[in-house]
């Protein structure tokens, strides 16, 4: 059964790979990165790591793979252009491409694939997210502290690159336009009536 | 031959919470047209069967028999996809939700996680219906959904991460009993703001009024949705009111101690029970349709405003102090 | 300044939010307004402008003399009049045709006739059922007419001090 499982959503996985970098759209290519992910974390799900499966799909599915699309829908790609220079570029392509397999035979060729790295067996009160957090508020916790540094880093400096007021722009403040009250837009008056106006 | 037994069995379980939830997504737009047409001194529908009860079948059997158009120059496999993905992710949720201690299809250590990737998912049948249907107003309100459910998503994930601290679990079930003990151990009297804030951010994420930009029907006509048509849109609105009832049951189990009752000790009436989670589920929804009823739909940029600047400014403040309760030991429910 | 803390107070708890849905819950058990349409009907204004007819004086002859006031002033050009001189040398409509899809309801016609002859009834639940129904010819006017004066003339009297 739980081999079944496993080549079904491998299949799919390894088609949605393929499919990223084979679809002309740019938007279907990130679809289906989105289903690459989807489908490792239901892979991840068989190795019993839920915590990080589940983590999988709400950082990369559930935040990033959002904006990405967002930027992705509202640009124009002209494929045209990306195709020029095919030629110019493919040696270096190619060198990339040859030293990234060679990379990756000697990962999957090491002991790392082995079979002893199976998930030991472990009883049924297992709790693989209260493990993982306490190793990682331990023995792990600077470089985890480190890591949130570095992140908060980008954050502020994202944001200071971003971040420009160009002058002579009118701005609306939320918080100002919420603020109004009636008192300050509109003024009762009693107007009085006029009576007995002659007709012309 | 056992394992076949095991994956029936599994299907039945699955159909047992359901079948139930869809027949309670089909009366849920009754019960809106109704109780928003009592606020607003009208008497909604009664026509179809004694007090209009059967409104639903005669709705559901409309949509049926219409055409699903699809629009010319429509990427036709995503304009289809998009509202199964959106069905899909508001009842895979159910799969984790406890309804009683032993009553749940699946209890996972990390069900408060899943619950949040799988209605994340839900963005995706928004935006690739908004793409898909190749139309301006379709494709501003995905964006503009797919923005905004992205910003109340972290305000919502910090409201749950107040719950988190004080049950020390992510499982439902465990979060549960750890409000144990009274109306007083219940996670919405120390996490009250924490409450607050999941709620209307589910609101938002949810898409409904008065967040319901998305829609905007004054603006962008009817947004993601407004190419389709007969049974894709009835998936939609199926998918919307699953998702309202999952979040409401959401809110009931991690702040109103689910199942417990309010009147822990008194025989009869203090037992726990699912009739006790269905009507703290009743009543959130209660609010969704009372919200509805009253305020005017949030400009976008206000509603941008509202999280980022007030929503987890306020949470991350009482998550530290949370926090600080339950190091200190200050903390009375059980920890 | 104490303005502003009290500002900050009021929509941090939400009051304003709160008394809103005070209102639309007390509004949820209050009476009904509704009228349940076929069963029970909202009284009508003797003005009321529906479905049009052509009027006849009592003696049987009809009233309209093809003067063509309401076809001039048809702001939605609804109204189509053919005339010629009848055998006795009157001048009759040979041709009367009122589209209903184009007419708006606005009782132009009604005020522009000299004679009291083109007049709005107070009916107004009808229905096409084949395409062509929606233009009314003169017969089905004066049928109209016919069928609806003593309700025409009624509320021709009420309103006939305002005229």
């Amino acid at each position: 059964m739980e081999t079944f499982v496993f080549y079904v959503f491998s299949t799919i996985l390894m088609v949605a790979a393929v499919a990223v970098i084979t679809v002309r759209n740019a938007v279907q290519a990130a679809l289906s990165l989105v289903l690459v992910f989807f489908t490792s974390a239901a892979l991840w799900v068989l190795l019993e790591a839920e915590f990080l499966a589940v983590t999988l799909v709400v950082v990369y599915v559930g935040a990033v793979m959002v904006l990405f699309l967002f930027v992705v829908m509202m640009i124009d790609t002209n494929t045209a252009i990306l195709r020029e220079g095919f030629t110019k570029y493919l040696p270096i392509g190619l060198l990339v491409a040859v030293v990234m397999a060679a990379e990756m035979l000697m990962v999957v060729g090491s002991q790392s694939f082995g079979g002893h790295a199976l998930p030991l067996p472990h009883p049924a009160s297992y709790d693989n997210t209260a493990e993982l957090g306490a190793v990682l508020y331990t023995t792990y916790v600077y470089p985890f502290e480190i890591a949130s540094v570095i992140l908060l880093v980008a954050i502020v400096a994202a944001i200071s690159l971003t971040l420009r007021r160009r002058q002579g722009i009118k701005r609306q403040d939320p918080a100002q336009q919420v603020a109004v009250r009636r008192e300050d837009r509109v003024r009762l008056v009693q107007v009085p009536t006029v009576r007995d106006i002659p007709l012309p | 031959m056992s394992e076949l037994i095991v994956v029936i069995w599994t299907v039945i379980k699955i159909l047992a919470v359901e079948l139930p939830l869809l027949a309670a997504v089909a009366w849920l737009p009754y019960a809106e047209r109704k109780i928003i047409g009592y606020m607003q001194i009208r008497i909604g529908p009664n026509r179809t069967g004694p007090r209009g009860w059967l409104q639903p079948i005669a709705d559901a059997m409309k949509l049926m028999f219409k055409e699903i158009t699809i629009p010319a120059q429509a990427n036709k496999f995503l304009f289809l996809l998009a509202p199964l993905i959106g069905i899909d992710a508001a009842l895979a949720a159910w799969a984790v939700i406890p309804f009683s201690d032993t009553l749940v299809l699946s209890n996972t250590n990390v069900g408060l996680l899943y619950v949040l990737a799988i209605s994340s998912m839900g963005v995706y049948s928004i935006i690739i219906a908004g793409w898909a249907s190749n139309s301006k107003y379709a494709l501003l309100g995905a964006m503009r959904s797919a923005a905004q459910m992205v910003s109340y998503e972290i305000a919502m994930g910090f409201a749950l991460v107040g719950v988190v601290i004080g049950a020390h679990s992510l499982n439902l079930g465990v979060i549960v009993n750890a409000q144990k003990g009274g109306i007083l151990d219940w996670f919405c009297v120390p996490m009250f703001p924490l409450m607050v804030i999941y709620f209307i951010s589910a609101v938002a994420e949810t898409n409904r009024a008065p967040f319901d930009v998305t829609e905007g029907e004054s603006e962008i006509v009817a947004g993601f949705h407004v190419e389709y048509s007969g049974m894709a849109f009835a998936v939609f609105f199926l998918a919307e009111y699953a998702n309202m009832i999952l979040v409401s049951m959401l809110a009931s189990l991690l702040f109103l101690g689910g199942w417990l009752s309010p009147f822990e000790g008194i025989p009869v009436i203090g037992e726990p029970s699912i009739f006790w989670l269905l009507l703290k589920v009743s009543f959130f929804l209660l609010l969704y349709l009372w919200f509805r009823a009253t305020f005017p739909r949030y400009r976008y940029d206000q509603i941008m405003r509202l999280g980022w600047k007030v929503f987890i400014p306020i949470t991350i403040v009482w998550l530290l102090l949370i926090a600080l309760m339950v190091v200190e030991g200050w903390a009375w429910w059980k920890v | 300044m104490y303005d502003t803390i009290a500002r900050y107070l009021k929509s941090l708890f939400l009051l304003e939010l709160l008394g809103g849905l005070a209102v639309t819950g007390r509004y949820l058990f209050g009476r009904k307004l509704t009228v349940q349409y076929p069963e029970s009907r909202t009284p009508l204004s003797p003005r009321f402008r529906g479905l049009h007819a052509l009027r006849r004086y009592p003696n049987g002859e009809e009233r309209c003399i093809a003067c063509k006031l309401c076809e001039a002033v048809c702001p939605a050009l609804a109204i189509t009049i053919e005339a010629e001189p009848r055998d006795d040398g009157t001048r009759r409509t040979t041709r009367y045709e009122i589209d209903l899809f184009k007419c708006i309801y606005c009782g132009f016609c009604e005020e522009s006739c000299p004679v009291d002859s083109i007049v709005e009834t107070a009916e107004f639940e009808y229905t096409y059922e084949r395409f062509g129904e929606h233009i009314m010819t003169k017969s089905a006017l004066l049928e109209m007419g016919d069928r609806y004066e003593q309700q025409i003339a009624a509320s021709r009297a009420v309103d006939a001090h305002y005229r």
